[in-house]
C-alpha cells in the first residue's frame, strides 16, 4: 500500500480531477499548466492508460482557480510527478467505482470484468456496459482517502509510446490559442507606461494632451503607474507612445554597477549556511581535515544575470465586472497569482477568478504575474469590459525577473593515486525565488511599487528547504570521504531576480563538472573515467557510460579549427531526473568564437510517459543552455538595464544550433522523474569541458564569449 | 525582403501625432481574397491582419523586426509585418498560415513540423512555417545550409530549432 499522492491528500475530491461526460469523452482536471513542456500530453496518456480508454477521448483541462485542483505552481519540473502521480490514482478510483458498478449491473464479479476503450464486460460474454452508461454526467461525490492499486506498467499500451503533442496541431495551424490572442466581446485594449528604470518616479504627465485625444477611452494613473486604454490595439499602441513623450521622470537612486559581479557577490555581506545532503543547516561551518601528502586545487567559477527572454512579451486580459475580476493569465502560479492581485486591489481572495491562458514558453517565473495587475488595473478602471494588455518588447526586456548572477568557489585535495579526499563548495547569489506569495508582507508586483500608496518590495529571504534556489544541486552526487558545501544568501541584488529555469543548479553544475575535470587532468584520468571512480549510484554509471558510448560512435571529422569534447553530468536536484551531456565544440583560433557542433544526450527519467516529450525538453533545455552559456549577460548601467531588445541581449540562432542526440534509458518500474530541467547545468559544463579540451584554455566566467575566452586564455 | 513605409517603434519619433489620426481605406490580397479594410493611417500591417482580419497566426514578438514571430509573406517573398505600414501593401498580396490550409488539409512544412513534434510552446511557430514555405516555393529541395538560412532571421526561445531543423530536411526527401 503506498501513500497518497501530495496533490490528491491536497484535494482529495475525485470529482475535482475526474469527470465522465454524458457521451464518449472524459474530462481530466489538472492544476498545472501547459507552458510547452508537453504537460497535456503527458496527461491525456495516464489517463488514458489507467482508465483503458483511446487517449482521443480524453480532454484535460488546465488550472483555472476555484474549478481545477490546487497544485499551486508549474515548476521544479514537477508537473508528471505531482498532478501525474495524482490524476493515476484518481483515475484508478473511478476505474474501479465504475467496475463495481458495471458488476452489479451485469450481475458479475469485479475481477471478472475487463475494459476495453471503456466498455466494460467479461471477456468472451457479449453484454457490456460502459463507463458512461453507468457514470456518464453524474459526479462520483467520493473523497480519496485511501490508495488503490494501479494498473501494472508491464500492461502500459500507451504510456511510454507517446501519441505527438496534442496541442500543436492548433499551433502549427496558426489558432489563436495564446492570451495575446484572446478576443473577448467588448474587448479593450491597453498598454501600460512604465519608468525608464526601476529608480525613478512620475514627476508629471500631460494629461490634457492625452485626454484631447479621441481614442483615449481611459488613462489610468496612480502614483507612478500609468496605463492607457483604447478600443482599437494600434491606438493603445500609440497612446504609449504619447503617454511616454508627455511624462517627465524623475530619478530617486542610481543603480549599483559593480565593476565585476562575481567579486561584487563575494564581498557582500552574505547569510552563511552549511548544505548537508541538499539541506541546508543553521549550523556552524564545517571545517575539514586536509589530509597529509595531497594536493589542493581551487577553482572560482561565475555566470551573469540571465534573462527568461519569452519569445512573447507578457500580457494578461481581466474583466471587472460586479465586483468580480476575472484574470486570463499565463502565469504559472495562478493559484497564487489571484490573491496578491486581489491583496493589490484591496478586495477579497474569492473575488478573483484567474484562468491559465497559454502564453509562450516562460521558463520560469517572468512577467506573466507582473502584466495580470496590470490589465487588473486597468479592467478597475473600465467595469463590464474586458481589458487585454500587453507589454513591449523592451518591458518584458527591462522589468522582468532575471535568474541572479552566481559565484562558486570550489577546493579540492586529491591524493597521490587521484582520488579526491576534500571536496569544498562555497555558492554565492541573490534570491531565485521572487514568485508572488499572497502572505508576504508587500508585494512582489512592479505595478504595486509604483502605486500612489506603494506596497513595499518583499524582502528577499533565504530558502531553507531541501535542493531549492541558490544551493539546487550546489551538493555533489559524488562520493568523497570529506564534503563541505556552503550557501551564501546575498540579499541586495542590484537587479530584480526570480527563477530562471534550473535556478542554482545552472551555475552549480557548471562549477562542478568544470571542476571534476580540471581535477582529472591534475590526476592524469579520463573525465569519464574520473567519474566514475566517485560515483556510487548505478543510474549515475549508466547515463555517463552511455552518452560515452554515443559520442565515441561518431568520429571526430578534420577541421582548421580547434576541436574538442566534453561532458557534463547532474541528477537534477539528486533526486530527478539524470543527465549526462556531451558535447563537440570547436573554436577559431582567430576570432575566439566557440562553436558547438554536436551534443550528445543520455538520460534516465524512470518511468517514460511520453518519450518524444521528454527528448523535446531535455533536446530544447540543451539548446536553451547553450545560448546561456555562450552568449547571454543582462547588461545594466547607473540609469537601468540595457539589454532592452534582441540587438543588444542576442540569443542563439538557428545558424549557430547544433545537432542533438538524445538516447532514454527507461525505467518502466521505477517512479517517472521530472526532466524539464535536466540538461541547463551539465550542457554548460560539457561546452566548457571542450573547449578546454580543444584549446588547452579553462573558461570559468560565463558567458563564453569571444572577449572572456581570451581573458582566460591570458588569465 | 519588402520595404514599405516604415513605422519606427521609438518613442518620440514625429510621424506618431495622436492616436486618433485619421483614417484610410486600404485594398490587400489576402490568402487569395480582396479585402478592403477601413484602419488608422499609420498602423502596421500585423494589427491590420490580427485585429481587422482575425488572422492570429501572425504572432507579435517584438515589435522591431528582430524576432520574425510576425513573418508574412508578401507577393510571394517573405515580409515582417509589425513595422511596415498597411498603406504600404496596397493591392498586394499577402499570405498567412491560415491562407495555407487547403480545405483542412496541411501544407507539407505544417505536416513535417507536426510530424516532429517540432515545437514546445508554438509561439515561433507561424512565422517559421511561413519562411519555410517560401523557401521550398522558390526551392523545393534546399540543402541544410538553406534551410537555415532562411530561418536565421526567426527566434526560438524554447530551443526546437533541431526539431524545426529536421522537420524540413526530412521535407528535403534527404534528411
Amino acid at each position: 500500500m503506498a501513500e497518497l499522492p501530495a496533490s490528491l491528500k491536497r484535494n482529495p475530491s475525485l470529482d475535482l480531477w475526474v469527470q465522465i461526460d454524458p457521451r464518449d469523452t472524459i474530462t481530466v482536471r489538472t492544476g498545472k499548466v501547459e507552458i510547452g513542456q508537453g504537460i497535456l500530453t503527458a496527461l491525456t496518456l495516464i489517463a488514458a492508460e489507467e482508465l483503458d480508454v483511446d487517449p482521443t477521448r480524453v480532454r484535460v483541462e488546465t488550472a483555472v482557480t476555484g474549478r481545477s485542483p490546487n497544485e499551486l505552481i508549474t515548476a521544479g519540473s514537477m508537473s508528471v510527478e505531482d498532478s501525474g502521480s495524482a490524476l493515476r490514482q484518481a483515475c484508478a478510483h473511478a476505474r474501479r467505482i465504475m467496475l463495481e458498478r458495471a458488476g452489479s449491473d451485469l450481475g458479475v464479479e469485479v475481477v471478472a470484468l475487463e475494459v476495453i476503450d471503456g466498455e466494460i464486460g467479461v471477456p468472451g460474454a457479449n453484454r457490456t456496459v460502459t463507463y458512461w452508461d453507468v457514470q456518464g454526467g453524474r459526479p462520483f461525490g467520493r473523497q480519496i482517502e485511501e490508495w488503490v492499486a494501479e494498473k501494472l506498467p508491464t500492461d502500459y499500451r500507451v504510456v511510454g509510446k507517446g501519441i505527438g503533442r496534442i496541442d500543436l496541431p492548433a499551433k502549427v495551424r496558426g489558432e489563436g490559442v495564446f492570451v495575446h490572442d484572446l478576443a473577448l466581446p467588448g474587448m479593450l485594449h491597453a498598454r501600460v507606461i512604465r519608468p525608464p528604470g526601476y529608480h525613478y518616479r512620475l514627476m508629471s504627465l500631460d494629461r490634457a494632451r492625452l485626454d484631447r485625444d479621441a481614442a483615449l477611452v481611459e488613462l489610468v494613473m496612480d502614483g507612478s503607474f500609468v496605463a492607457v486604454i483604447a478600443e482599437e490595439e494600434y491606438a493603445a499602441v500609440a497612446l504609449m507612445d504619447l503617454a511616454a513623450r508627455s511624462a517627465a521622470w524623475q530619478r530617486i537612486d542610481q543603480m549599483e554597477v559593480p565593476a565585476e559581479l562575481s567579486e561584487h557577490l563575494v564581498k557582500r555581506e552574505a547569510g552563511a549556511f552549511p548544505i548537508v545532503d541538499g539541506v541546508p543547516r543553521e549550523a556552524p561551518l564545517p571545517v575539514l581535515q586536509i589530509p597529509d601528502e595531497s594536493m589542493k586545487v581551487r577553482a572560482s567559477y561565475s555566470r551573469p544575470y540571465v534573462m527568461h527572454a519569452s519569445l512573447a512579451p507578457s500580457a494578461a486580459a481581466a474583466l471587472w465586472d460586479a465586483d468580480r475580476l476575472t484574470i486570463w493569465s499565463h502565469s504559472q502560479g495562478v493559484e497564487l497569482l489571484g490573491p496578491t492581485v486581489a491583496k493589490v486591489l484591496g478586495i477579497a481572495p474569492q473575488q478573483v477568478t484567474v484562468i491559465h491562458t497559454q502564453g509562450a514558453g516562460a521558463y520560469g517565473h517572468n512577467g506573466a504575474d507582473d502584466v495580470a495587475l496590470d490589465a487588473a488595473l486597468c479592467a478597475r478602471a473600465v467595469p463590464g469590459r474586458p481589458v487585454l494588455l500587453k507589454w513591449t518588447r523592451q518591458q518584458e526586456h527591462q522589468w522582468e525577473p532575471y535568474g541572479p548572477a552566481m559565484r562558486i568557489d570550489l577546493e579540492a585535495h586529491i591524493d597521490g593515486s587521484g582520488g579526491v579526499q576534500t571536496w569544498s563548495h562555497d555558492v554565492w547569489s541573490f534570491t531565485h525565488v521572487g514568485r508572488p506569495m499572497p502572505l508576504h508582507e508587500g508585494s512582489e508586483l512592479i505595478a504595486a511599487w509604483h502605486l500612489a500608496k506603494p506596497f513595499p518590495r518583499v524582502p528577499p529571504a533565504p530558502r531553507l528547504g531541501p535542493e531549492v534556489g541558490i544551493h539546487r544541486n550546489a551538493w555533489p552526487l559524488y562520493r568523497f570521504p570529506q564534503t563541505r558545501v556552503v550557501k551564501r544568501f546575498v540579499a541586495d541584488s542590484p537587479l530584480r531576480t526570480s527563477s530562471l529555469r534550473g535556478l542554482g543548479a545552472h551555475a552549480n553544475v557548471f562549477a562542478i563538472e568544470s571542476f571534476m575535470n580540471e581535477l582529472a587532468l591534475r590526476a592524469g584520468a579520463d573525465p569519464i573515467a574520473f567519474r566514475l571512480r566517485h560515483v556510487d549510484d548505478a543510474r549515475a554509471r549508466d547515463v555517463i557510460e552511455r552518452v560515452g558510448a554515443m559520442a565515441k560512435r561518431s568520429v571526430t571529422a578534420a577541421s582548421a579549427r580547434a576541436r574538442g569534447r566534453g561532458l557534463g553530468f547532474a541528477r537534477y536536484k539528486n533526486q530527478q531526473c539524470y543527465a549526462a551531456v556531451m558535447v563537440e565544440a570547436e573554436v577559431d583560433l582567430d576570432t575566439a568564437e566557440v562553436r558547438v557542433n554536436h551534443v550528445w544526450i543520455a538520460a534516465d527519467a524512470g518511468r517514460i510517459v511520453d518519450p518524444d516529450g521528454i527528448v523535446n525538453q531535455l533536446e530544447g533545455g540543451a539548446v536553451q543552455s547553450l545560448s546561456w552559456t555562450l552568449k547571454e549577460a543582462v547588461a545594466f548601467d547607473r540609469d537601468g538595464v540595457t539589454s532592452v531588445d534582441w540587438d543588444s541581449y542576442p540569443i542563439l540562432r538557428f545558424s549557430e544550433v547544433p545537432t542533438v542526440t538524445t538516447e532514454l534509458i527507461d525505467r518502466p518500474q521505477m517512479r517517472s522523474l521530472g526532466a524539464g530541467e535536466a540538461t541547463q547545468g551539465p550542457t554548460a559544463a560539457a561546452v566548457a569541458n571542450a573547449v578546454a579540451n580543444a584549446t588547452g584554455i579553462r573558461v570559468r566566467k560565463l558567458p563564453m564569449t569571444p572577449e572572456q575566452l581570451r581573458a582566460s586564455a591570458s588569465g | 525582403m519588402h520595404a514599405g513605409v516604415r513605422r519606427r517603434a521609438c518613442v518620440g519619433c514625429p510621424q506618431i501625432g495622436t492616436a486618433a489620426m485619421e483614417r484610410v481605406r486600404v485594398e490587400l490580397i489576402v490568402n487569395g481574397v480582396v479585402r478592403e479594410v477601413d484602419v488608422p493611417a499609420g498602423v502596421p500591417l500585423i494589427f491590420t491582419l490580427r485585429n481587422a482580419l482575425g488572422l492570429k497566426s501572425v504572432k507579435l514578438g517584438c515589435g522591431l523586426e528582430q524576432c520574425g514571430a510576425c513573418k508574412v509573406l508578401v507577393d510571394g517573398a517573405p515580409a515582417l509585418s509589425c513595422v511596415s505600414l498597411t498603406e504600404s501593401f496596397e493591392g498586394r498580396r499577402v499570405e498567412t498560415v491560415e491562407g495555407l490550409q487547403n480545405g483542412g488539409a496541411l501544407h507539407p512544412v505544417q505536416s513535417a513540423l507536426l510530424g516532429e513534434n517540432a515545437a514546445q510552446c508554438g509561439y515561433c511557430l507561424s512565422g517559421i512555417v511561413m519562411a519555410a514555405k517560401a523557401l521550398f516555393d522558390r526551392t523545393p529541395t534546399p540543402s541544410r545550409d538553406e534551410i537555415r538560412a532562411a530561418l536565421d532571421d526567426h527566434l526560438c526561445r524554447c530551443g526546437a530549432h533541431p526539431r524545426i531543423l529536421r522537420a524540413l530536411e526530412r521535407l528535403t526527401g534527404h534528411g
